[in-house]
């Protein structure tokens, strides 16, 4: 809601100037969200009439002219505008004046002296562009300061309102709510029944009273549509944002502003027949006043007679019956639809108007036909005519809740404590009607409000009016327990922390990915879209948070970056048969040198197992790997990733065909896992730490090259050999002495007894089992 | 019996004069050794009468000692020069980079969501998560939001399908957790905080389609409007370190809040917007059955990028998820 500040003073003038105003506005709950001038500062300007004007005898183009600026004797000023001519009367800025850009000093123009200047629009910051002199009709007073004849010291206010405030939109309102929170009174514009003079009516039939309460119409005859608007009522409507488009349209819009009831105005010699406010029938259709087609619903209300649909109730009129400049009779409209019967038709149609969404919000149904004759007498004003007796249908309207309101109720919510007469007068101030009670109150809001329907509704008008910022703040006093802490359970923070400590930068990319990413990495045929994306390649839910950090890789190394270690921790959304799910995932991609560039170690380039250790240290070296393909991942380096035998989630290396579509000179290792199945951990047990040392043995044996040594392990450690304790990898050799196609693995056995030192005879026989089962499973020979 | 203190001079000479410890070794056979003229003159003692061996023999004793005190000394010396040479050679350039990983770091929305959780725990308040997948009834009518409501408009939603939405507030979190609450037959006090991501059809220089939210609830007996100033201006003096923020309230509305306010907090001479707030709405109590008569409270929605951009300086909300790591680094120092 855009509106001038003078317009509103003409109702209710505090003493407050422009920005105190403004400040009130908002910590009343009207935002202000812009604050303007109507103009930019200059003085010394006044309404100039040419009285001569001669060719400059030096200059084609300029001409000298004598000017009354309402002194004893006319200015001389060199001009070069083209429409400058005797009788134009037009801003003269005086020697002294100081304009947007520059000062006017007493100057010579080509030899010939010139004491001012007559002004365009632009050149006084009106306008962006202006062509010429800034003409003023002929009844402007010669020597009026311009911008009091422009009213020109005037602020424009756009003000955020809250969709619970529809009482706001309208100067009125406004003014309302300023009388109420500053105590001054307000001047309300007169308006009184015109007199009929015309016997002439329409018929209306209201058939949906529930949704049209009460519909005002009335005949005008005679009105000259030609008629121009006044200046004050072009410059109210424009300083509202509105353009001038006639008289009758523009009185119309103004009322609309002024008291914030939505008017139609009909042709009445286009009408067919009775006025009927119904509920559109089954493939009813009409044209628009913005020339567009509408087809409407059995839902959407409107005006029709007996040609179909007139208008959309509240919305917009219809093409056929609009006012133009050969009108000469017209039926006003001025109605109240419900809230109810008009939220989202608007919306619905494509369509948003000043009057949809005042009537959606609430229109004061309390008014309605004082806005009809406020709008007839200006008509008559402007236009003239003979107005005819109002057609009234007035069903049940809406009745205003006696609401409650608890003494008690406000301090306990506000924490403050008001006095009851503190309340009262609050209640007053804003025009609602009230009885005391023994604890309170019982409140009846005006019609204009329908936003209290309820204490709490009450409460937060009570603290508004008493100022937000006279509440003060209170630390809480509150009876406390400890939180929960369950130590198993790690936090994200830990898995955060382990990964940065590892050198992982975190990262945070959007939950909706490219279409054909989720397609192709993440192999997902059905994808989770968004009906209205924001853009094309950011249309669909992620199941992985690969894409995200690829993107992110790939937007580094086009900054030259040439090595990256990224992680994310975030949902990935999925379909089940309920609808959605998410889930909890970390990521980590690794990039380029296992190291940043340096003196020390020769360069290498990260690999499968440098992020298996980032995995394993996520996984409280708990984890276990099988080898398993999956779409995105390289099909010789990638593992399902497994905690407890649950799989959590993967390990690879990017697929070369992706590498190569994403433009990635060097290899990219990822990884995915369940961030709740890695945080849930076991709580430390403690169990008897041995006395007696462990003994070592190394072995070396010769298998074939395809088997895992993870099987190999596993194999041993079903088999429960006593007194072995764990077997572990130290070497793996292929080459010269080893035949083609096998590996030498070479591994160290601890041993131990827990009661007593071990014998050399007794480890040996435990070697011998495990190299009799290492035979016998896997062919294995002992390599000497 | 000879004077031997010449001896004494000798060996100190000889033995000053070797510069490895197998020379001085070899010196030390000179006097020492088997065949050394100290050896040799305690082998004369034999040949000297009772009364005169003691005092001959303490006299050699005497030249004994210092030759070997000599001799350990040079030893000594020796090592220590030879310690001192290999730990020369050892020596290393220390302002050598080392062999390291590089530098992790958080994102800064991490830092400061960990903070902003940090700071509510520390009061007591528990955190609560959410889908961000919404149904349309949690993101709205439990919120008092109801369809063709105008509120709806306000939010700019990006749709899923006719009943889901991607939540365009973390407000529902309340009423999934009060749901939750109820079922497992707890009651009030709630007292938690709701971070997470939540998404608006709108991008430009100062809005992002997804951005970070912590949604607040704090419902008691007696928890008042007061109280919420409170508690954020309390938060929000400890989040900045700054015992002169002061909280400004604004009447606003949201459908789930009532009175409701814009918050606004001082800074550098003026007030700056950081989120919404109010006392919990009957109708939203009403939907998750919690009495509005035994109960009431407050929730808050702080916007997490606008507290890291005030936290840091940061001055565009794009570099949050361009992601570049000149920025990112940028806040692991």
């Amino acid at each position: 809601m855009q509106f001038s500040e003078h317009w509103l003073r003409q109702f209710v003038n505090p003493a407050l100037d422009a920005d105190a105003l403004g400040h009130a506005l908002t910590m009343a709950g009207l935002e202000v969200e812009e604050q303007t001038f109507v103009a930019q500062p200059f003085n010394n300007v006044v309404v100039g009439e040419i009285i001569s004007a001669e060719k400059h005898p030096d200059a084609d183009r300029l001409q000298l002219c004598q000017v009354d600026v309402g002194e004893a004797e006319p200015l001389q000023i060199v001009c070069g505008a083209p429409n400058a001519r005797v009788g134009l009367k037009a801003p003269c800025a005086k020697v002294g004046a100081n304009l947007t850009d520059f000062k006017i000093k007493e100057a010579k123009v080509r030899g010939v002296k010139s004491f001012g200047m007559m002004c365009s629009a632009k050149e006084l910051g009106l306008e962006e562009e202006a062509h010429g002199l800034l003409e003023f009709p002929s009844d402007a007073v010669v020597g009026q300061d311009v911008r009091e004849y422009l009213d020109l010291d005037d602020t424009l206010y756009t003000i955020k309102l809250t969709p619970n405030r529809a009482d706001c939109l309208s100067i009125l309102g406004i003014a309302r709510d300023v009388m109420a929170i500053t105590g001054k009174t307000m001047v309300l514009p007169q308006v009184t029944a015109v007199n009929i003079t015309t016997e002439k009516s329409h018929l209306v039939d209201v058939i949906e009273q529930e949704a049209c309460p009460s519909y005002y119409g009335r005949v005008i005859t005679g009105v000259n549509a030609n008629a121009s608007t006044p200046d004050w009522m072009i410059r109210a409507i424009e300083r509202s944002g509105l353009r001038s488009i006639s008289a009758i349209v523009d009185i119309t819009n103004y009322v609309l502003l002024e008291l914030g009831q939505p008017l139609h105005a009909f042709d009445l010699d286009k009408l067919n027949g009775k006025i009927s406010v119904r509920f559109a029938k089954k493939d009813e259709q009409i044209k628009l006043l913005n020339d567009t087609e509408a087809k409407l619903a059995e839902d959407d209300l409107v005006i029709a007679d007996d040609s179909g649909p007139i208008a959309l109730a509240g919305i917009m009129g219809g093409e056929p019956t609009s006012v133009n400049h050969q009108t000469t009779s017209i039926f006003l409209e001025s109605a109240f639809f419900t809230p109810e019967v008009m939220a989202g038709k608007a919306r619905r149609l494509g369509l948003s108007t000043d009057s949809s969404y005042r009537f959606e919000r609430g229109v004061d149904y309390g008014n309605t036909k004082q806005a009809m004759e406020r709008a007839t007498a200006l008509i008559l004003e402007v236009c003239g005519g003979h107005a005819g007796s109002i057609t009234e249908k007035v069903g049940r309207l809406p009745e205003r809740k006696k609401v409650k309101l608890r003494y008690a109720r406000i301090a306990s919510v506000l924490g403050i404590q008001l006095s009851k007469d503190d309340v009262a007068n609050i209640l007053k101030q804003l025009g609602f009607s009230f009885d005391e009670t023994e604890d309170g109150f019982v409140v009846q809001a005006p019609s204009y409000r329908f936003d209290i329907e309820r204490e709490a509704d009450l409460i937060e008008e009570v603290a508004r009016l008493h100022g937000y910022d006279k509440i003060p703040a209170i630390a809480p006093v509150a009876n406390v327990t400890m939180l929960p802490l369950p130590e198993a359970k790690r936090s994200l923070n830990w898995l955060k922390d382990s990964l940065l400590s590892k050198g992982y930068q975190e990262v945070v990319t959007y939950s909706f990915v490219e279409e054909s990413w989720e397609r192709t990495l993440s192999d997902n045929q059905n994808p989770i879209m968004l009906k209205n994306p924001i853009a094309s390649n950011l249309s669909v839910m992620r199941s992985s948070l690969w894409a995200g950090l690829l993107d992110v890789l790939t937007y580094n190394l086009n900054r030259k970056q040439d090595r990256a270690m990224l992680f994310e921790t975030g949902s990935t959304y999925h379909r089940n048969d309920n609808g959605y799910q998410e889930t909890a995932r970390v990521a980590g991609l690794c990039y380029g040198t296992a190291n940043p560039e340096q003196w020390s170690d020769a360069a290498r380039d990260f690999d499968f197992y440098d992020m298996k250790a980032v995995v394993d240290t996520l996984t409280h070296q708990q984890a276990t790997y099988k080898r398993d393909v999956h779409a995105a991942l390289h099909p010789g380096q990638t593992a399902r990733v497994y905690l407890n035998d649950i799989a959590i989630g993967w390990l690879g290396k990017l697929h070369p065909k992706y590498q190569q579509q994403y433009d990635l000179p060097k290899s990219t290792i990822l990884f995915e896992l369940n961030t709740e199945l890695i945080l849930q951990t076991k709580l430390a047990s403690y169990t008897e730490v041995s006395k007696f040392l462990p003994v070592r043995r190394d072995i070396a044996i010769v298998v074939d090259e395809t088997i895992e040594v993870q099987t190999i392990i596993d194999a041993v450690n079903a088999e429960k050999i006593p007194l072995l304790q764990k077997v572990q990898l130290f070497d793996i050799y292929q080459g010269k002495g080893i035949e083609e196609g096998k590996k030498s693995l070479a591994f160290l056995i601890l041993m131990q007894d827990t009661n007593k030192t071990l014998i050399d005879s007794e480890a040996e026989a435990a070697i011998a089992k495990l190299l009799k089962l290492l035979e016998n499973k896997f062919n294995a020979q002992l390599r000497h | 019996m000879a004077n031997l203190d010449h001896l004494i001079t000798e060996a100190q000479a000889d033995f000053a004069a070797c510069q490895t410890t197998t020379a001085l070794e070899d010196a030390k056979a000179k006097y020492l050794g088997k065949t050394g003229a100290i050896t040799e003159a305690l082998k004369g003692l034999g040949r000297l009468s009772a009364e005169e061996r003691p005092a001959a023999g303490a006299a050699i004793n005497v030249v004994k000692k210092q030759v070997e005190a000599a001799l350990n000394a040079r030893r000594d010396a020796l090592l220590d020069a030879s310690q001192a040479a290999q730990l020369a050679s050892e020596s290393l350039d220390v302002t050598l980079p080392a062999r390291a990983q590089g530098q992790g770091g958080l994102h800064p929305v991490s830092l400061t969501l960990r903070r902003i959780e940090q700071l509510f725990h520390s009061i007591g308040f528990d955190v609560a998560t959410g889908p961000e997948i919404e149904t349309d009834f949690y993101n709205f009518t439990a919120l008092n939001i109801p369809e063709n409501h105008p509120a709806r408009a306000m939010h700019d939603t990006f749709y899923v399908d006719d009943a889901h939405v991607l939540r365009t507030h973390t407000s529902p979190v309340q009423v999934h957790y009060m749901e939750n609450a109820l079922k497992e037959n707890k009651t009030p006090p709630f007292k938690i905080i709701a971070p997470g991501r939540v998404y608006r059809v709108d991008s430009d220089a100062t809005h992002s389609p997804m951005f970070h939210q912590v949604e607040g609830l704090w419902v008691d007996q007696a928890i008042s409007f007061a109280n919420l100033k409170g508690v954020v201006q309390d938060f929000l003096q400890k989040f900045f370190e700054r015992d002169d923020i002061k909280v400004r309230f604004r009447p606003s509305f949201f459908p789930f809040t009532e009175p409701s306010a814009e918050m606004d907090m001082s800074w550098n001479d003026g007030w700056l917007e950081i989120g919404g707030c109010g006392m919990v709405h009957p109708e939203a109590f009403r939907h998750v059955n919690v009495d509005s008569e035994q109960y009431q409270g407050f929730a808050f929605g702080l916007g997490v990028e606008r507290l890291a951009m005030l936290r840091y300086g940061v001055n565009d909300l794009r570099h949050f998820f361009n992601n570049d790591l000149r920025f990112l680094s940028q806040f692991s120092k």
